[in-house]
Parts: structure tokens; sequence; C-alpha cells
């Protein structure tokens, strides 16, 4: 009974989310159809061809749909890490950045554009990626010197964080000219203009190894709901399933914000909106909440780069616009129940 | 595991729950920075029956409990599962014998009664498997030995504290274990559900061993006693041998009197103050007719 449930939302989000891409990539400028997108994708990937012109057809396929799936991608990942945090966590206000990642990942970036490290072997995702898993490094080293609880994972997060923060902006103050910092902002607020088959592959990759991961370890992540000891009296492995949920986790922010940014609170809000929709129940929380994230992210990027158009919006600015609001729905819910 | 291991599993199991001797602590010590809060501790409880651990605040009741449950390992000393050291056994095959009961169990998630009593099955499944049929009759099971299967579907914090007592003891049962570890669970009860929690504690066909801080609930409920202090074993036997004047007066620095009702010993604590009996005017017992009970 329970599972034809899961199957039933799994197959509706899934369904909900192809009908979603074909329709985003409809909206812009260009006046495209469905049925234009169709033939270009079935031009590519089939026997069928394309009716539309080369610069349109280019549109659709090298600019829209990338971008749109790399929403989906973001969005599903970023939920799913969201979810997986705050349930490892305990805490309800956690998200995918809280071990620092996003922060490591602006350091690097900025690094590569501002100051120019690798030279033209280091690109700017690259420098992003390597900074984020620095910093996660160490946050796991200066947890685990304080005593390797939970609690120190997120004090170890948010001294990361502070740290490279704080080494961006002094970067970007110090060496960045004007137009320079205007692109190191935009990045930093998250954005999906720049997204290409290449981040796309990556990403998804990244996304289905990991939730892979986090599929196997639903039970583990039921057993912390009353904590770490209650969790290895119910025979959980305890720093073993931590470091390794930790660790994918990381590994998939990490990736997914070398390639959009740090994409704010999509982490944080929907995986509480889903819990409302399935129960607390990770065989059913997790793949939902990927679901919702990836349908969610697809329409707010839809919003972000036609609401002032031709200006766009940073992707990340308006899910915070949206986020904010939930935010603080969240924090009045934690208070009611205590 | 394949489903060989696992029926082979099973049978172990089912074989030592009859003629295993089950989980014990065969001097034990734990270390932390440098001090010992357990000492040289043996707890060896026989299969069936209900030990208590007693002891002042700090004397190691809650550490030792952790050692026997293999959340905490021990410094020096062996805890053994049917003679096999509890690190060797792996935990899962450890929790699926040994449950344990905290003293404060928390949660921010949203659970219903059935959700919480329901992670008792932890141990006994698989990653990607679903929950079977056997999963489901253990959880029923343990929701209506504990008197909770109306409560089933209520959320896990609208409960009182007896309830979520109950329901951590059915999450407990739900692990299907032969050892059951459980942590002051008296904490903040009233008297009415000390005792039922105590009585249906003492009636479950497990092994248990429990702490307690009320000298006469564990002497109520209790086959045998371990006294703790500084973390160290000062008395072990039957509540009659064990709950004597003297041991209460030098464990946990207070005069006691104690009587015997129904083969059992009853304790009643006296006031500390030197002062003639009627010093105070609320409601108190009679001092002992010799007065030798109030002096300093």
């Amino acid at each position: 009974m329970r599972d034809a449930r899961l199957a039933l939302l799994t197959a509706g989000g899934l369904v909900v989310l192809a009908a979603s891409v074909a329709v985003t990539v409809t909206i812009g400028p260009a006046d495209i159809s469905t049925a234009d997108v169709w033939g270009s994708v079935s031009a590519r990937l089939g026997p069928g061809h394309s009716t539309l012109s080369p610069l349109r057809d280019g549109i659709v396929w090298d600019l829209r749909m990338p971008r749109a799936l790399l929403a989906a991608v973001c969005g599903a990942g970023l939920a799913l890490c969201g979810a997986v945090m705050q349930s490892l966590l305990r805490n309800p206000l956690a998200d995918p950045f809280v071990l620092g990642v996003s922060s490591g990942a602006s350091t690097g970036a900025v690094a590569v554009i501002v100051l120019g490290w690798g030279g033209a072997v280091v690109s700017l995702s690259a420098g992003a990626f390597l900074g984020a898993m620095l910093s996660f490094g160490l946050v796991m080293v200066l947890s685990h010197t304080l005593g390797a609880t939970m609690d120190r994972v997120v004090l170890s997060g948010v001294a990361a964080m502070q740290l490279f923060s704080a080494l961006t902006s002094f970067v970007v103050l110090t060496s960045a000219d004007a137009e320079t910092t205007r692109g190191v902002l935009f990045w930093l607020l998250g954005s999906l203009s720049g997204a290409a088959w290449a981040d796309v592959a990556l990403c998804a990759a990244v996304l289905a190894g990991v939730l892979a991961v986090c599929l196997a370890h639903t039970t583990t992540l039921d057993a912390f709901a009353f904590g770490e000891e209650a969790a290895a009296n119910l025979g959980v492995r305890v720093a073993r399933a931590r470091l390794v949920l930790l660790s994918a986790v990381a590994l998939l922010t990490a990736a997914l914000v070398s390639c959009a940014g740090a994409i704010g609170f999509v982490g944080l809000v929907l995986p509480h909106a889903t819990r409302a929709l399935t129960g607390s129940g990770h065989v059913r929380l997790l793949p939902v909440t990927a679901l919702v994230g990836a349908v969610f992210l697809v329409w707010v990027d839809t919003v972000a780069r036609t609401a002032l158009a031709p200006q766009e919006i940073p992707v990340g600015v308006v899910t915070s616009l949206i986020g904010v609001p939930a935010f603080v729905a969240v924090l009045y819910r934690a208070r009611r129940q205590t | 595991m394949s489903e060989y291991d696992r029926a082979a599993a099973r049978d172990r199991a089912r074989e030592v729950t009859v003629g295993g001797d089950g989980v014990r602590a065969d001097r034990v010590s734990r270390r932390v920075g440098g001090r010992l809060v357990l000492d040289g501790v043996t707890v060896a409880p026989r299969p069936g029956e209900t030990i208590g651990l007693l002891g002042p605040n700090g004397s190691g009741k809650s550490t030792l409990l952790r050692l026997l449950g293999g959340v905490l390992s021990p410094s020096a000393g062996v805890v053994t599962l049917d003679g096999r050291p509890l690190h060797r056994v792996g935990r899962r095959s450890v929790a699926r014998r040994v449950a344990a009961v905290q003293q404060n169990a928390h949660t921010q998630t949203e659970l219903t009664v059935r959700d919480v009593v329901a992670l008792g099955r932890v141990p006994h499944r698989r990653p990607w498997s679903a929950v079977s049929a056997s999963d489901h009759r253990a959880v029923a099971a343990a929701l209506e030995r504990t008197g909770l299967t109306d409560r089933a579907s209520q959320y896990w914090h609208t409960l009182s504290g007896g309830e979520r007592q109950r329901a951590q003891i059915a999450r407990a049962l739900a692990q299907e274990p032969s050892e059951l570890l459980l942590d002051e669970p008296t904490n903040h009860l009233d008297i009415q559900h000390q005792l039922d929690l105590l009585e249906l504690v003492t009636d479950l066909p497990v092994t248990t061993v429990i702490a307690l801080h009320d000298l006469n609930l564990a002497a109520m409920y209790c086959d045998r006693l371990v006294v703790l202090r500084d973390g160290r074993a000062v008395a072990e036997g039957v509540p009659s041998e064990v709950l004597t004047p003297v041991l209460i007066e030098e464990v946990y620095g207070v005069r006691a009197e104690v009587t015997s009702a129904h083969g059992s010993p009853v304790i009643r604590f006296l006031r500390r103050g030197a002062g003639p009996p009627t010093r105070f005017s609320g409601p108190r017992t009679a001092p002992p007719e010799d007065g030798h009970g109030w002096e300093g």
C-alpha cells in the first residue's frame, strides 16, 4: 500500500517534470512551440528532423534545453542534500551549504576569476569544486578535532563559512575591478545562465550516484530521528554512516555549486514542503523531494530569465524571494512544536 | 547477507535465547579524560531475570548500560554476547538481540507512535528492502503489549511523558530482543505510571537490566541488584541482602530504616537534621520509638 503511494508520487513527479521542461523550453523571447522542441529533440536523438532554422534549433538545443535540465538536476540535488542534512544533523534549519561547501566554492571561483590562479588549465568550475572540497575537508577535520558530534559539524561548518566568505570578500574588494565584481556577484548569487551540456552530464552523473547512496541509507536516516546514540542502539554504524552520507552530500553540492553557483533556499525549504506530502519516512521523502526540487527550480529559473527580460535575475535571488517567506513559515512551525 | 545467512542468524539467535548466557560485562572499565567513570564492574544477568542498577548520580549506571548495549566500548575488560566479545558481533546483530531505552528520547521529526515503534525494525531490515510481513507483525505485537494500539496514529510530540516511555519500550520490543536495557525509565512519571511501567517491563520474557533511582521500586521489581558508587560495584545480590541501612548510608550518604513487607525490603528515609522530630509540622512519618534515628 505504501509502496503504491510512492510509485504514484514518483510517476506523477516524473510526468510533471517532463512536462515542465517541455513547456519552459518554449518560453522566452524567441517564439518556439512545443512541437518545435519535440522536433529539435527527436532530430538529435532519433531519426526525426528539425523543422526549425539552425539558429532557433540552436536556441532550443544549445541554450534552453541544457539550461532547463541543469535547473532540474540542481533543484533535485539541492533538495535531496537538504533533506539528508536535516535528518542527519537533526536540525530543521540545516541545508546543503551547512558543510561550508558553497563558501569554499566561492573562494575557489574568485581565486580563478579575479586572481587568475590556475591559469588556463583550471576553469572556474574546477576552481570552485576544489574550493568546495577544501572547505568540506576543513569542516571534517575541525569537527573531528572538536569531538565528532553532529552539533560540532554544524559549528565547524559555520566557522568555515565565515572564514571563506571573508576570504572571498577580501579578494574581491582588493583585487577586482567593477566589471569582474559584477560577474563574481552574479555567480555567487547562483545562476544557470552558463549551462552547457557538459555541466548537465557531470551534475546528472553525480546526482545519480549520490541518490543511489542516499536511497541505500533510507532506514539508517530514519534511525537518526532520536539522535546518534539511538541510531547506534538500532544497529547503525554511526561514524561510518555519517562519513558516507556527509561525503556524498558534499560531493553533490560541490558539483552543483561549481556549475551553477550557490542557489539558496531550495535545499532548506523544499524538504519541509515535501514532508507535508510524504511524511518523515526517507524511503518516500528522498525521491519525492528530489522531484519537487527539480520541478520547482525549472520554473523558478524560467521566471528568473524572463521576468525582466532582456535583463536576467540571478536564480538564487528569485529562490530567496520565494524562500524567505517559506523559511519564516518553517521557523513558525518549529516554534509551535516546542 | 544471503537468505541462507539470515536464516542461520535467526536460528543462532533462537538457540541462544534458550541456551546462551546472553549479554554480560566482565570487569569492565571506562576511562573518560583520565578519569575512571567505571572501574572493573561485572554484571552477569541470568536469562529472564531483572537486574537493577543502583547508585547516586554519576556513579556510572548509564555508562554501564551503554557498554552493555555496545554503544560505548570498554577501556578495559570485555562485554560479551553469548560468550563473544560485543565488538566482534557487529552492530546490527547486537541490535537484534539487545534493545536499549535511553533516558531522554527527543526528536524534531514529526513521527507517529507507529513510526517510532517501527524504528525497532531497523536492525532487521536490509537496504532497499520493503517492509515485510514479519515487520508488521512485530510492530503490531509491540503496540499491543504496551497498550498503545489505539494511539498508533497519534503524533509523538502530543504524547504524555508516560506514553512516550511506553512508546520507546514498544520500539525496543519491536526489535524482538532477548535483552532489554533501560536507563531510569520511571523518571518524571507519576507513581501510577511508574508502577505500570515496571509491571510491564518485569512481565516481559526478556533479560532486563534497569537503572533506577527509587530504592523501593528496585526492591519491589528487581530479582537482583548491583549497587555502584564512583564507578565501582560495591554490592550485589538479592534486594533483601543488598538494601541495608549501612549500605544506603555508605553509598547515598543518607540514613534510612529498612523493614520488610511481603518478603521484600521497604526503605524509609530519615531526615538529615539532628533536631527533634516535632520541629517541622508538615506531614511525615513518626520517628522510631527509641529516637536513635534522629541523632546526628
